[in-house]
């Protein structure tokens, strides 16, 4: 006969409301690391969607993601030309606000040389930039559909292709473009100020940079050789895909990451504190009948394993219902939610082990009750 | 009525709480035998240590000095002389209490299957137990209700057949019939007895109810934690 169950079916509407609202509990823990992790994601999408293995940037800098770069657009050619690379593009990389169907939307513009690195990997839907421009393939998440167009500064861009999961690391879904239009959006002035700045004389200079050049290295070939090398060149910086990576993580989204993390430690404690008084106080409710069985000569494991079932039962439940809650309504998030097997898993291990925790110190109580409390009216 | 076997041998069982001056002493050198068939009543006034004695012979409480021997098993001699007391209430003893104390979320026939099913013993024969006694006590017909639904004259009827479930020899009973008008405690009182002398067992009850005197063998007065003439 198992006391807890039975336990549980007579308090069965009471239970379930415990569960569900541990379970609310358990969605927003499990919400902020999906959004941990989605912010980690998202801010290393961009760097890990061009597949470099340098990136090339103007000397002094760290970017161009942490800090703004700017290097001659010819660099791509003598970075090219440089021993062991099989192939550079270069990149640039600006946000935009553009008007959409009534709404602003805020993009990631990133200007590639089509068939060099730097632009999307995988196309999800339509397909890749084929005209030289005013054309973009845009995320997913922006809301755009193929054969739509939109305007980005002077011109008017028809979407050709979408792919999925290219942001940066504010979140801001990005757009592919021309490396061409992106130079273009990025200096070409608008029509009033430009007739403003020839009434004036003004000449308009197009100032022929990127952001950077990406470089992919011929297998067996040494990065860190090209680095060094790249570094000896008084005006450019070099860093490899780890060292851009680790640069993006320690310090664009660092602080984010921190804020978020503590807050996830603090709710982590919260619940534990929330699931140990609900064990506690179940068990206290109990300590009469837990009374009467000791007397009735009920064995101390029949009452440890009342107690400790129950919390388990309880954890788990409010697990469960937690996951299913996090995955239904991860997609409604306006960012990222990355819930990986081993956090979810974790997660469980962590509710378990404070479940277990929480039950002892109920198993603690119930082994100082006295039988002879039973006796009492 | 023939008597059988001393179940319960107290000797010079004494009980204080505290020390210096604030002891009180609950028990003075009581002495007490109880033999099979055997239905007896503690009396006396609160504080006279009925229930200290109930508790002592249920091996609840330790006494402070004396003898304790239960069916032929000496468990106390100035110290407990089993460690597992739980499995010798189990074995020994059935506890009925002033308020049946049923688990409000078993049924009946599982508040009575439940000794059986703690002592270890298969399912089918804690059930089969529970409804033969269910049935005997006339509320087999409540055997799926839980305690919630019941009334009080049928829910101090399961705790009686909880606590003759194991077939204990020993039955302690905390005022059994509090709850209970005069003719429903007359009937448990009965039943009790008829029970105990079935199954050999000697029945030991702490009450106040002068309704139920004449349903005992013996009356036994306790003042001042002593034994009084009855």
């Amino acid at each position: 006969m198992n006391l807890a169950l039975k336990d549980i079916r007579h308090g069965l509407f009471r239970f379930v409301l415990t569960c569900f609202g541990l379970g609310l509990l358990m969605t927003v823990v499990l919400a902020m690391i999906g959004i941990y992790n989605g912010l980690v994601s998202d801010a290393l999408a961009v760097v890990k969607a061009p597949a470099a293995d340098v990136w090339v940037v103007e000397a002094g800098t760290k970017g161009p993601f942490a800090e703004a770069s700017s290097i001659p657009a010819d660099t791509r050619d003598a970075v090219a030309r440089m021993p062991g690379v099989a192939e550079a593009g270069a990149v640039n990389y600006q946000n935009v606000e553009a008007a959409h169907t009534g709404q602003t939307l805020r993009l990631y513009v990133i200007g590639y040389e089509p068939g060099r690195p730097g632009g999307p990997q995988a196309i999800a839907e339509g397909r890749g930039i084929g005209a030289g421009h005013f054309e973009l393939v845009a995320d997913r998440k922006t809301g755009l559909l193929p054969g739509e167009t939109i305007r980005l500064g002077r011109d008017r861009f028809t979407v050709v292709g979408l792919v999925e999961g290219a942001m940066n690391s504010g979140g801001d879904p990005a757009v592919y473009v021309t490396l061409a239009d992106a130079m273009a959006l990025q200096t070409e002035l608008d029509p009033a100020a430009q007739r403003v700045q020839t009434a004036r004389g003004a000449v308009s200079v197009k100032s022929a940079s990127v952001a950077t050049i990406i470089a992919r290295m011929s297998p067996g070939a040494d990065v860190d050789l090209l680095t060094a090398t790249v570094r000896q060149w008084k005006h450019l910086a070099a860093m490899t895909q780890v060292e851009q990576e680790e640069l993006l993580l320690a310090s664009v989204v660092d602080k984010a990451r921190r804020q978020i993390g503590l807050f996830l430690g603090i709710l982590l404690s919260v619940s534990a504190v929330v699931i140990a008084l609900i064990i506690y106080t179940m068990t206290m409710e109990k300590l009469k009948q837990i009374a009467t069985l000791k007397l009735i000569g009920a064995p101390d494991r029949a009452i440890v394993a009342l107690i400790v079932q129950q919390a388990l039962i309880l954890g788990a439940a409010g697990w469960g219902i937690g996951l299913m809650l996090i995955l239904t309504v991860k997609d409604y998030f306006p960012r990222r939610v990355v819930l990986e097997p081993f956090n979810v898993m974790v997660l469980a291990g962590i509710i378990a082990a404070v479940c277990l925790l929480s039950s002892a110190l109920g198993v603690r109580a119930a082994m100082k009750v006295d039988p002879a409390t039973a006796l009492g009216s | 009525m023939a008597l059988g076997d001393i179940l319960i041998e107290v000797s010079n069982v004494a009980k204080h709480f505290g020390e210096g001056e604030t002891r009180v002493d609950a028990l003075r050198a009581v002495d007490l035998t109880v033999r099979a068939g055997e239905v007896i009543a503690l009396l006396g006034p609160s504080g006279s240590g009925k229930t200290t004695l109930l508790n002592i012979i249920g091996c609840i409480l330790a006494p402070s000095g004396g003898r304790v021997v239960l069916d032929g098993e000496p468990v106390f001699d100035g110290k407990w002389l089993r460690r597992d007391l739980r499995r010798l209430r189990l074995d020994k003893i059935g506890f009925i209490f002033q308020s049946h104390n049923l688990l409000p979320f078993l049924t009946a026939q599982e508040n009575v299957a439940v000794v059986l099913d703690l002592a270890g013993r298969p399912t089918e024969e804690g059930r089969a137990r529970a409804r033969e006694l269910l049935d005997y006590l006339e509320v087999g017909h409540r055997a799926m209700v839980k305690p919630a639904l019941l009334s009080g004259g049928e829910a101090q009827r399961v705790a009686i057949a909880r606590a003759l479930a194991n077939r204990p020899r020993i039955i302690l009973a905390d005022e059994p019939t509090a709850a209970l008008d005069g003719a429903r405690a007359g009937l448990v009182m009965d039943l009790m007895r008829k029970l105990a002398v079935e199954q050999e067992a000697c029945i030991v009850t702490v009450t106040h109810d002068e309704k139920i005197f004449d349903r005992f063998d013996r009356l036994i007065y306790l003042r001042d934690g002593r034994l009084a003439d009855a």
